[in-house]
């Protein structure tokens, strides 16, 4: 039976927060199409054997009829030639009418050396997808056709580009945050698990991962559950070690804007933005952020914004659902302070 | 070594995109135009690169495929570190679909290497500033039969290739890929230098190479309908205080929050 | 986030430096209910004041600028956000060296310490400086920069604080609307995308978006944005070590139209010598569209190379510097450079405060409320700023930008006193035009009128009358021996002046006897037929004009003022117009206007007329109806030239046959075409007559310049109460002529002072002579009196030197010219004292 296949990219066994959104935004999709959803997991006999069951688990809860496992020894870890090539096996072998993938790192990574390989178009970072022969959707102006209709992103979000695909295999990746992972109203634990073996050239040894250095431990910016972040109202590198305090005080992340990293106050990888780090967390806190658009691109993802800035008419302030208008410099203090009495108290 | 730094010429746009009114492109009437952030960056590492190395026979050869004016990116690339200069002409070229882009680039390289000899590292930006499709870089390098890996924020120039940093959100993975090979770079594997005055002045006279090999692409599958912008989020700000005051009810704030 | 006002006194719209200077002054002027708003955030909402690099060269040659300039300085200073450093302009040719010696002038005239330097002690001050390049320096200690937002934020604040203001941003105005007023629409309300504020005032303080405001409203704020590329270029060891924001004097390499100035470890790079770029306010982008701010345009580096190139000649470090911020900055220009204050014409309590540089805000935001609260500044006198100087033909877009665009490039230029437009030119012209180009006339622009200011066909005259030329080109540019031998000419025979570009007026109806009245100090309600000559005083009791007044019939009176005063005079006509019972209307347009003087003029005209042109038929000071040759003319008795003489007005369509009948005529009279030069100098000079703008100012009463008369009407006008009061205090300054003792300079000729208002009246031993109001004794005209064989100047003096005999002297270009006090008082005249030709 034909599905539509979702690419579900993985670190090391770990399915990637993006995948599941993929996932999910595949399921009306299939639905549209009457197919069913698959998911492609791939990985080598030992990484299934620790990791497979849990997988295959993730993947039903979100609403996969099937699992292909490619499964082969140059699957160990993360290669994209390898991944490129096990994915055009996957489709050689299964006949996919559509292939999906998150626009994580190693989703669009993984999807682009399968649309170079099949040399098929690929849409990336779509937020809207209707299938060929799908209705005239009138609030949205677009026609009814042969060709498949898609919005996607562009400008990191700015703009919408609305495209028009036309196909023999329509191969799209998500836009990461465009849609809320949900398990699967119909989830059943009687998933199918279809292993495969892809035939890989040695070629793509060039680029597997070879080594891992590992920075910092444990949770990581755009999966912190809090991030503070600061902009150039901190004036200086060592200004941010209240927003550190803070951050350590709610398990979070500290976070920077585009000046920061430009000042040299913190390095580039605390950079939420267009081009640093996309984050979702409960709560960004935004402390003496103007708010330009490079920064709101990669934030605006979060669920609940708090801006702490002097100036009432920032962007941020205006953008943000909650916000102090004062002074970081005394206001985190006071919040981090305030936090230790109440943890203090006696219950 | 020859280093080949592919780079888009990108509006520089502010906060709010205005596109034209047929929908086909941004409206850049009131915008200047720059090297997409992830490419300039390219340029830096390929000058960098270059710049460790003994002798004097390695080149940074900076291709690009646009307008006319997109000579005003390889002049800059000219003025902080680029040495050879190659333009595939091609009006409407930074509209382009990727597919046909990676097709028009790829016969631009082979034309390239045809003359100057094969390119140790071709270099693309992770993603556009604009378009974001994130693989032609990938397109062009499978055509090339060499390999590639994205999402790169350091490289290392080894016996025999490139070792290359890839960061994720724990750290950075580490891929050795064999000479010739290409990458894609993000920003932050390092922070561009910015021309000097007499870098300027000298980018004037730099030779810029016109490559007639825009002809030969055909439009991919992928066709632009219009561009728009996404709707407002509209929100109502709710004021927690005005001063260190406020801290309590932002406590709460997270309490609620669940985050505490 | 306070609510939204509905209502406010006063409206100020942009809250750039100019804006949040001018709330500042409101408020402590007793302004009570300020709002400010402003489409951008704050602090920097996005206009010029934004990236403006923020330093201060306070000598200018212009009295009016430097009053502006040194004022903001001091409230800077007071706020503690500035920082003096000190500033050279460096100069790469000769003609710039002889310019530097003019601005030694002005720095000595308006008391700013100056001196100027030799290469060895430019380098000095500023090592990085090749000494081969710069042929010696202008060096001004208190060359400072300033903190502009900061200065804007503290000056909100000030207001804020005491309760007067509200400030919104963010806040887009879309409407300012207006009502019927007494004699115009008037300001009724501010709509904004937040709501709508009734007020009673509105000030435009917008910057390069003033215009696009103004036109909300229905007025004209003449200016154009035009670009000024920056770039910020460094580090450098040299300036980092240094370890402080400006530790070097900022340096202006002159000739180039560049600056440089230090920023912490970088070096600011401006020019003004790239290729004039205007753009039209709509082609601005939001704050939102901008990639940087809407006023930090797109750099377009083709345009600056040139001037990289110059900069690296002159500081070679620059070179390896790194190019780390570069902008097309936008900030505005009008058709003449000058700022854009003050009520607009064309509705009632719309105020214009444009245009204005960083350098002068405060001294703006401090005039301007003045105007606002008093009705007229008391700091200075704005003439030379005052947005109604523009006449209708001079407030659209072409005219604007044609302007902008040919002074752009004389930024840092040599601009000389008498410097003529070579744009927009021939557009309003004589009807005789045609005659007087074929008599080669070279003509001034006189508001928009090209007059001819003396006639290449009297070249002749030049031997005929022994006129001597001008040794030196500077003196000798824009000038021409011909205007003193047309003066002797016209002294001997006679000769035929066109002053079409006179500004006239005709006021009418029921009540214009109370309203002109009102208007002047002398009295106006004489016979039909008789003249008045008669200052026009401001509030404050300073001069606001000076114009000839005739009575045409019962209730109609004739205002004839100068070309360069229509726009300013029109404006106070009109605003005190009330709401019924006076019809106002500008003939300017519908007559033409010769002078016939002389001793033969009375004889010439009288071949052509029935009209008795006698002394006794026909006195001084008197009005007729009369038809020359044909022609329906008012022949006008009077002189500014002192011979006797007709001004002569008829339809302009009969401007022509007019111009022929009288030249034809005159061939047996010896009649010769005379220019504005004898007319507007040497003529008026030689007769001590005072000149709006030069003499006249706001500045000085009618006592001081010495046009008081022995009683007051009693009739009440504007400014009597000051006027009597200025009457009764001891007088503080005498307006006086000068002869000059001596023109021979260190080099051995004569120069010749040009009076253009910065040249200042010294002791003999070279001290500054100031009065005790503070006002500098400096030359107000100066100029060549062909009938005494000598060089005058006109300037006010403290009354213990204004005595006849009283030995001083002017300096010119530097150096120093001795000078004795030749007339003081009402009578100035050293030619013909008692008036005898004119009787004559």
């Amino acid at each position: 039976m034909s599905c539509v296949a979702v690419l579900v990219d993985h670190d090391r066994g770990i399915p990637s927060g993006g995948a599941l959104e993929a996932l999910t935004a595949a399921r009306p999709l299939a639905a549209d199409l009457g197919v069913a959803v698959n998911a492609v997991v791939l990985g080598d006999g030992e990484l299934f054997d620790a990791h497979g069951a849990d997988l295959v688990a993730a993947c039903a809860a979100y609403g996969a009829a099937c699992v292909h496992r490619g499964r082969h020894a140059l699957l160990a870890d993360y290669g994209p030639d390898a991944w490129g090539a096990a994915l055009a096996g996957f489709v050689e072998i299964a006949g996919p009418v559509a292939v999906v993938a998150a626009g994580t790192d190693r989703g669009a990574e993984a999807m682009a050396q399968l649309a170079a390989r099949t040399d098929l178009p690929l849409v990336a970072n779509c937020v809207d997808v209707s299938p060929a022969g799908s209705p005239a959707d009138a609030s949205s102006g677009r026609p009814a056709g042969e060709a498949w209709q898609i919005t996607r992103i562009q400008w990191g979000g700015s703009l919408l580009e609305d495209v028009t695909l036309t196909s023999t295999l329509p191969l799209l990746t998500i836009a990461q945050h465009s849609v809320e992972a949900e398990t699967a109203n119909s989830s059943t634990t009687d998933v199918d698990v279809v292993d495969f073996e892809p035939e890989l050239g040695p070629q793509v040894r060039q680029t597997l991962v070879r080594d891992r250095v590992t920075l910092t431990e444990g949770i990581t910016l755009s999966t912190a559950p809090v991030v503070v972040s600061g902009g150039r109202g901190v004036g200086a590198a060592d200004g941010f070690a209240p927003l550190e305090e803070l951050a350590e005080l709610l398990g979070g992340r500290v976070g920077c804007s585009r000046a920061v990293t430009n000042n040299g106050w913190r390095s580039h990888a605390d950079q939420v933005g267009q081009t640093g780090t996309r984050i979702a967390p409960e709560i960004y806190i935004a402390c003496g952020i103007s708010g330009a658009i490079q920064h709101w691109v990669g934030a605006m993802g979060s669920k609940n914004i708090l801006a702490i800035n002097i100036d009432p008419e920032a962007n941020m302030v205006t953008k943000a659902g909650y916000a102090v208008i004062a002074d970081l410099h005394e206001v985190v203090p006071a919040i981090c302070d305030e936090i230790r009495r109440r943890r203090d108290r006696p219950t | 070594m020859r280093i080949l730094v592919c780079v888009k010429r990108v509006p520089a746009v502010g906060s709010r995109i205005n596109v034209t009114d047929d929908g086909q492109q941004v409206d850049t009437a009131h915008l200047g135009f720059t090297t997409s952030p992830h490419e300039e960056c390219a340029v830096e590492e390929a000058a960098q690169i270059v710049e460790r190395l003994d002798g004097d026979d390695h080149a940074v050869v900076v291709l690009t495929l646009g307008p006319e004016a997109s000579a005003e990116q390889l002049r800059y690339a000219a003025s902080v570190g680029g040495s050879e200069f190659a333009l595939v002409t091609a009006e409407g070229g930074l509209d382009w679909d990727p597919q046909r882009t990676a097709v028009a680039i790829t016969d631009a390289v082979r034309e390239l290497e045809a003359a100057g000899g094969l390119f140790d590292l071709i270099l693309f930006g992770n993603e556009s500033a604009d378009g974001g499709n994130f693989q032609v870089g990938i397109r062009v390098a499978h055509a090339l039969g060499r390999p590639i890996v994205n999402g790169i924020k350091g490289i290392d120039v080894g016996e025999r290739g490139f070792t290359a940093r890839r960061e994720t959100d724990a750290g950075y993975e580490v891929y050795e890929l064999e000479a010739p090979c290409a990458l894609g770079v993000k920003e932050g594997i390092n922070l561009p230098r910015y021309p000097t005055m007499k870098g300027r002045l000298a980018s004037r006279k730099a030779q810029i190479q016109e490559l007639d090999c825009a002809g030969g692409a055909d439009a991919g599958g992928q066709s632009r309908v219009r561009l728009h912008r996404p709707p407002e989020r509209a929100s109502t700000t709710v004021q927690l205080g005005d001063s260190a005051e406020a801290a309590p009810a932002v406590v709460d704030l997270l309490d609620e929050l669940g985050v505490l | 986030m306070s609510d939204f006002p509905a209502r406010a006194d006063c409206v100020v719209i942009g809250a750039g430096i100019v804006g949040n200077c001018l709330v500042g002054h409101l408020s402590d002027l007793g302004w009570t209910d300020i709002v400010l708003l402003d489409k951008g955030p704050l602090p920097n909402p996005g206009g010029s004041t934004g990236h403006a690099s923020n330093f201060i060269f306070p000598v200018d040659h212009s009295k009016e600028i430097v009053d502006l300039t040194v004022d903001s300085q001091h409230q800077y200073e007071a706020l503690g956000l500035q920082n003096t450093c000190g500033g050279i302009e460096v100069a790469r040719s000769p003609e710039r060296m002889e310019e530097f010696r003019r601005r030694m002038t002005s720095a000595t005239c308006w008391g700013i310490e100056a001196k100027l330097l030799s290469v060895d002690e430019v380098v000095e001050m500023v090592p990085f400086i090749d000494p081969d390049v710069i042929l010696g320096g202008f060096y001004t200690p208190s060359v400072s920069a300033v903190d502009s937002l900061e200065t804007g934020t503290q000056m909100r604040r000030r207001a804020t604080e005491a309760g007067h203001l509200q400030t919104f941003a963010n806040t887009e105005v879309l409407d300012i609307e207006t009502v019927t007023g007494a004699n115009r629409p008037r300001i009724s309300a501010v709509v904004t995308d937040r709501g709508r504020i009734e007020c009673d005032t509105v000030a435009i303080a917008c910057g390069v978006w003033s215009p696009k405001l103004a036109e909300m409203a229905g007025a004209t704020i003449p200016l154009t944005p035009a670009v000024h590329q920056m770039v910020d270029v460094g580090p450098f060891d040299a300036l980092v070590e240094t370890n402080q924001e400006l530790a070097y004097p900022i340096v202006r390499d002159m000739d180039t139209f560049c600056y440089e100035r230090q920023s912490a470890g970088s070096m600011e790079v401006g020019s003004y010598a790239h290729r004039p770029i205007l753009h039209r306010v709509e082609d601005i982008p939001s704050n939102e569209e901008a990639a940087l701010s809407p006023t930090e345009m797109p750099f377009t580096p083709d345009d600056f190379d040139d001037q990289l190139e110059q900069a690296i000649e002159l500081m070679e470090f620059l070179g390896d510097g790194e190019i780390k911020y570069a902008i097309n900055g936008l900030l505005s220009l009008t058709p003449d450079a000058a700022p854009v204050l003050g009520p607009t014409p064309e509705v009632e309590n719309l105020w214009s405060v444009a245009a204005v540089w960083v350098k002068e805000g405060p001294g703006v935001g401090r005039l301007m409320a003045e105007w606002m609260t008093h009705g007229y500044p008391r700091m200075t006198d704005p003439h030379g700023s005052d947005v109604t100087r523009f006449y209708p033909q001079d407030r659209n877009v072409i005219h604007i930008e044609t302007r902008a665009d040919e002074h752009f490039n004389k930024t840092y230029g040599i601009v000389h006193p008498r410097e003529q437009w070579a744009t927009r030119r021939n557009l309003t012209c004589g009807p005789a035009k045609a005659r007087t180009d074929d008599l080669g006339a070279f003509y001034f622009e006189a508001g928009g009128w090209e007059r001819p200011h003396w006639y290449e066909s009297n070249a002749d005259l030049v031997e005929r009358y022994g006129v001597e030329g001008r040794t030196h080109e500077w003196d000798a540019r824009w000038w021409s021996p011909i205007t003193d031998a047309e003066h002797m000419h016209l002294r001997e025979h006679c000769g035929l002046v066109d002053i079409s570009p006179f500004q006239v007026f005709e006021v009418s109806g029921p009540g214009v006897v109370p309203y002109i009245e009102k208007m002047a100090v002398n009295k106006c309600d004489l016979p039909v037929g008789r003249s008045i000559y008669t200052p026009v005083l401001t509030a404050d009791g300073g001069f606001r004009s000076d114009l000839t007044i005739v009575r045409l019939s019962e209730d109609r009176f004739r205002i004839a003022t100068g070309a360069f005063d229509g726009g300013r005079d029109e404006y106070w006509f009109r605003h005190n117009l009330p709401a019924d019972g006076v019809h106002f209307e500008n003939r300017t347009e519908a007559v033409a206007t010769y002078g016939v003087w002389g001793p033969n003029a009375a004889a010439l005209l009288q071949t052509l007329t029935e009209t008795d042109l006698s002394q006794e038929a026909f006195g001084y000071g008197q009005v007729r109806d009369a038809l020359l040759s044909g022609i329906p003319t008012q022949m006008f008795r009077i002189s500014y030239v002192g011979d006797a003489g007709f001004e002569i007005y008829c339809p302009t369509s009969a401007g022509l046959a007019l111009w022929d009948a009288i030249t034809q005529a005159g061939r047996d009279f010896e009649l010769r075409p005379v220019g504005a030069g004898v007319y507007g100098t040497t003529g008026r000079l030689e007769k001590g007559y005072r000149l709006m703008g030069a003499e006249l100012e706001s500045d000085y009463n009618p006592v001081e310049a010495g046009l008081a008369r022995p009683r007051v009407k009693a009739a009440d006008f504007i400014g009597k109460e000051a006027y009597l009061a200025a009457r009764e205090a001891p007088l503080a300054a005498q307006l006086s002529t000068l002869r000059f003792e001596s023109l021979r300079c260190a080099e051995g000729y004569d120069r010749f002072p040009m009076g253009a208002g910065n040249e200042p009246v010294l002791t003999p031993a070279g001290e500054r002579i100031v009065d005790s109001h503070g006002r500098v004794s400096r030359v107000t005209t100066a100029g060549n009196a062909p009938s005494l064989g000598a060089y005058l100047a006109m300037a006010y003096l403290p009354p213990e030197l204004a005595a006849v005999g009283t030995e001083l002297s002017v300096m010119y270009q530097h150096e120093q010219y001795p000078v004795t006090v030749a007339a003081t008082g009402a009578n100035l005249a050293l030619f013909d004292p008692d008036d005898s030709r004119m009787k004559a």
